[in-house]
């Protein structure tokens, strides 16, 4: 049955809503009318919501933001856009199905999109690779930007993804070089870029098209240095630590918003979006809209002096007002 | 040779090593004299493998007289996160700081090579793996901009395990911050060349270490982004010999050159001359 997907946390939730289901379909078939009864079934399953979502733990926004039914970026794609013409290829490799990039437009607004791409069902994910790009992909989507550049388009990075993907090919074809040209690259980009985790954001693989003026998350969506089982895995030096560890890595939206990383939560309806993806996507969007509206106004020059400062004062350290400069000398050399 | 020979020169050679005449290579195995080592700077003789260098040995391998005017010197993490696994980062803190003497993994200053004023950058591994948090972040950071500010070349000269988990986000948007820097430093102008080390993988080598106008490695180094124990594992099967070395790195087309230490500082100086 469907209800497999479910998460641990939501089974009380996944069981009252088959008994509305059953007692439905019950007062159809026997014409008997138990309205009351499924009224105040409905009462405790909001209820119910309402107490398991308000408190969720890290690692269940992590598990949250894995739903296999969560609305992907094709389906944010398609509820939010009209217009999507996709373009393909990084002219170089091949064409990365992990990310996926065109035209689109939203309101009035015309845009470039760039998203890393997943698929629902098995043979969708391995054709996406999981949503784990190569350098390929990076490359495809930088290629996309510049051209949004050229154009006055401004793009919207739509990120989910466990992380670039790490594989032989990926290192022979520069995975780590080609990230760090996205990053330098989107630093300096002519044109408002909007970034939004909707799933996942699994490290550099996600930060590699996540560099922007704005940057929101969805609710349940999570952002990480590290996946909480590879960090558990080493810092725990034990896989099962991956609760404690997403609690420890502080990489929730409501977390990140406190750190001053990123500048805005998107509300998803009780339960995560998975429970109403049209829901979510409404208040996505106009959270978009309001973006693009406010960054058209601003000039190109102060757009980038912006962005600058914006990363510039990310990190937190301890400087010593004293002595700021001082001379080493270093007399021993190793040879000796 | 009898029993008696080999008893004779197992026991010989077991005899000498307690006295730290010999070590063994990291990367190829072998047994090699310590003093041919350090004569080679800490190569090994038998497979030209680059043992790590500590800052200070860096510093004074390559600047003139190996003299620094180190910047920002004091700047020190907070644990923004308060976190802790095993160990609290506070006290892995404490212990790296103790352990080198340092306040965290990179040094950097002023100095000169061949006579060419330069801001020179170095990161030292024995500091938590020499791994990227917000002060290895904001020197780097600051160093490109000070190179920027003072139309001087940046040397930077990495080692590192990647970002450093314990900070978070904070060292993930690190990456950012430092390319976002390079970024700059490369518009007005200037000269960057970035020297990868034994080993420079992950957040490190996808941001700033990646970004050279000139892309130098010493033999051997591992280079890469993902470490080559997870891709293993994620792929299920072996990696190929020599996968994700300087040698690979440079056959791929991905780096400039691969430059003895004992070549390199003659060969820097010779960049800087076409390049200033």
């Amino acid at each position: 049955m469907a209800q497999n997907d479910g998460l641990d946390f939501e089974a009380p939730i996944v069981e009252l809503e088959r008994k509305i289901t059953e007692l439905e379909n019950f007062s159809n078939i026997a014409e008997v009318d138990l309205s009351e009864e499924i009224k105040k079934l409905h009462a405790r399953a909001n209820k119910l919501k309402g107490e398991i979502y308000k408190n969720l733990s890290p690692w269940q926004r992590v598990q949250l933001a894995r739903h296999p039914k969560r609305p992907l970026t094709t389906d944010f794609i398609n509820l939010m856009f009209t217009d999507f013409y996709e373009l393909h290829g990084d002219r170089t490799f091949r064409d990365d199905k992990a990310i996926v990039s065109g035209f689109a437009k939203i309101d009035n607004h015309k845009v470039m999109i760039v998203g890393t791409r997943r698929g629902k069902t098995t043979r969708e994910r391995i054709y996406c690779n999981f949503g784990s790009p190569h350098p390929e992909g990076y490359r495809k989507a930088m290629l996309k930007m510049k051209l949004a550049e050229k154009f006055h388009l401004p793009i919207i990075a739509l990120i989910n993804t466990p992380g670039a993907y790490p594989g032989i090919g990926a290192e022979e074809r520069g995975q780590a070089l080609v990230i760090a040209r996205n990053l330098f690259e989107m630093s300096r980009l002519r044109t408002p870029i909007i970034c939004v985790v909707i799933g996942e954001g699994g490290s550099g693989g996600a930060l590699a098209i996540g560099i922007g003026d704005k940057f929101a998350m969805l609710e349940n969506a999570y952002f990480s240095v590290i996946s909480p089982e590879g960090c558990s895995a080493i810092l725990w030096r034990d896989g099962s630590k991956a609760p404690d560890a997403a609690k420890a890595l502080k990489l929730t939206a409501q977390d990140l918003i406190k750190l001053g990383i990123i500048d805005e939560i998107i509300p998803e309806p009780l339960g995560g979006a998975h429970r109403d993806s049209k829901k979510t996507a409404d208040s996505f969007k106009k959270v978009l809209v309001r973006y693009l509206t406010e960054l058209k106004g601003i000039p190109l020059d102060t757009l980038l002096e912006n962005r600058y400062a914006k990363y510039r004062q990310m990190g937190q350290f301890l400087e010593q007002p004293a002595e700021a400069v001082k001379s080493l000398k270093h007399k021993q050399p190793i040879n000796k | 040779m009898g029993w008696d020979g080999l008893k004779k020169f197992v026991f010989h050679r077991r005899k000498e090593m307690p006295d730290g005449l010999w070590m063994k290579c990291d990367s190829c195995g072998n047994l090699v004299h310590k003093k041919v080592v350090e004569e080679k700077l800490r190569a090994c003789p038998e497979c030209n493998f680059h043992f790590s260098l500590t800052s200070s040995e860096r510093i004074a391998l390559l600047l003139d007289e190996g003299n620094l005017e180190e910047y920002w010197g004091d700047l020190e993490s907070i644990d923004p996160l308060k976190f802790s696994d095993r160990i609290s980062y506070k006290k892995k803190t404490a212990d790296a700081q103790e352990k080198t003497g340092l306040k965290d993994a990179f040094v950097v200053g002023k100095g000169r090579l061949g006579g060419i004023e330069v801001i020179f950058g170095v990161m030292d591994s024995r500091f938590i793996m020499a791994s990227m948090g917000s002060v290895v972040g904001e020197k780097v950071t600051r160093a490109a901009e000070k190179a920027a500010e003072l139309k001087i070349p940046l040397i930077i000269v990495s080692a590192s395990g990647g970002a450093r988990m314990q900070e978070g986000c904070f060292s993930l948007m690190q990456m950012a911050k430092t390319s976002a820097a390079m970024a700059r430093l490369h518009e007005s102008g200037g000269l960057y060349i970035s020297i990868l080390t034994n080993p420079t993988t992950a957040g490190v080598m996808a941001s700033f270490a990646a970004l050279g106008d000139i892309m130098i490695a010493e033999p051997k180094a591992l280079i890469g982004f993902t470490g080559p124990r997870v891709i293993a594992q994620t792929i299920g099967q072996e990696l190929p010999p020599g996968f994700q070395t300087s040698e690979f790195l440079l056959e791929r087309g991905m780096i400039d050159r691969i430059i003895d230490r004992q070549h390199l500082k003659e060969e820097l100086i010779k960049i800087l001359e076409y390049c200033t």
